[in-house]
């Protein structure tokens, strides 16, 4: 019996199937991003909140470099979405050379945010943003960006470990295709975020 | 029981990537229409409301298209969406007390 056959029906007669018809890993990690999506709207609502308070709030972010490497990191995130749907598309079929180019496409253009992302970082710490100051305006700043932004960046950063790692184990047959479509809806929830991070963090706090 | 299959089936078509382009172009189109938008000379209230509706729709895009919750039974999505939409929605009786420390007014009603 296939793990969808096995959702839908139950794998035995004391078993009833999943009323959702997916397998309980992907249930599982739906589940986890819904309460991660919980997570992020606090700290955008709690950002929001400060930011709104304070008198002072800084509008720091000019054209270049930051919202012009904000646009690359943009584009770059959502390419990858498009590649971790060729990968998840390619495990299905069992095709693994393309899975594996998929994957490792991913992969690169995952890391390759993450270093730009730390490239930001170090501009604004130059600049004399720290977590608690700034030469601008109120302090919170540093705290809401640096908590935002690293919070996002530590979910890219766990997406390329776990890709890496289950890209080893699909070709190495331990693990299977629904692991790579669950590690893939992973990645697309890291790029659904930032559609929010970017306009709500970067572009509301433009220097003009 | 084995586990070589899973629910969303495999595109039939040679190449997927070409299939998720157009959703792909409109998330790009929105992340650039929001840094055009950034620039014009509207108030900070009218930008929130235009980006976050922008941002909700490019996530819903995201969710339904991506995330393939489009293809999945109604139950799932039901299960899910409404219930976080209602959380993140709670999450609003903050603001009448960021408005209180505008003003400066720890102790106001």
């Amino acid at each position: 019996m296939s793990e969808t056959e096995a959702a839908i029906h139950g794998s035995g007669a004391m078993m009833e199937g999943s009323p959702y018809a997916i397998p309980s890993r992907k249930l599982t990690m739906w589940l986890f991003l819904i309460s991660d999506a919980v997570t992020f709207g606090a700290f955008l609502f709690a950002y929001g909140y400060l930011r709104y308070a304070s008198t002072d709030w800084p509008t720091p972010f000019k054209f270049s470099p930051s919202i012009l490497n904000v646009i690359i990191m943009t584009f770059v995130l959502i390419t990858s979405s498009l590649t971790m749907l060729g990968a998840v598309d390619a495990a299905k079929l069992g095709d693994k050379g393309k899975t594996t180019r998929f994957m490792w496409s991913t992969i690169f253009l995952g890391a390759l945010f993450a270093a730009l992302h730390i490239r930001e970082w170090f501009g604004l710490i130059h600049e004399g943003v720290r977590m608690f100051s700034n030469p601008w305006g109120s302090s919170l700043f540093g705290a809401t960006f640096f908590s935002i932004t690293g919070l996002h960046l530590l979910h890219v950063i766990s997406g390329v470990i776990a890709l890496t790692v289950v890209w080893r184990g699909y070709t190495r047959g331990t693990l299977t295709a629904g692991h790579v479509e669950t590690t893939g809806l992973y990645w697309h929830f890291v790029d659904l975020v930032w559609m929010f991070v970017v306009p709500l963090v970067y572009l509301l706090n433009i220097q003009r | 029981m084995t586990e070589k299959t899973s629910v969303t089936a495999p595109s039939t078509s040679s190449n997927v990537i070409a299939k998720y382009l157009p959703v792909y172009f409109v998330l790009l189109g929105i992340a650039a229409l929001e840094v055009f938008l950034a620039y014009r000379n509207f108030s900070t209230g009218t930008l929130l409301v235009i980006f976050l509706a922008l941002a909700v729709c490019g996530a819903a895009l995201a969710l339904m298209h991506f995330m393939h919750l489009a293809q999945e039974r109604p139950s799932l999505f039901l299960s899910l969406i409404p219930a976080t939409i209602f959380v993140l929605i709670m999450m609003n009786m903050i603001w009448t007390d960021s408005n209180r420390l505008l003003h400066m007014k720890p102790f106001a009603h």
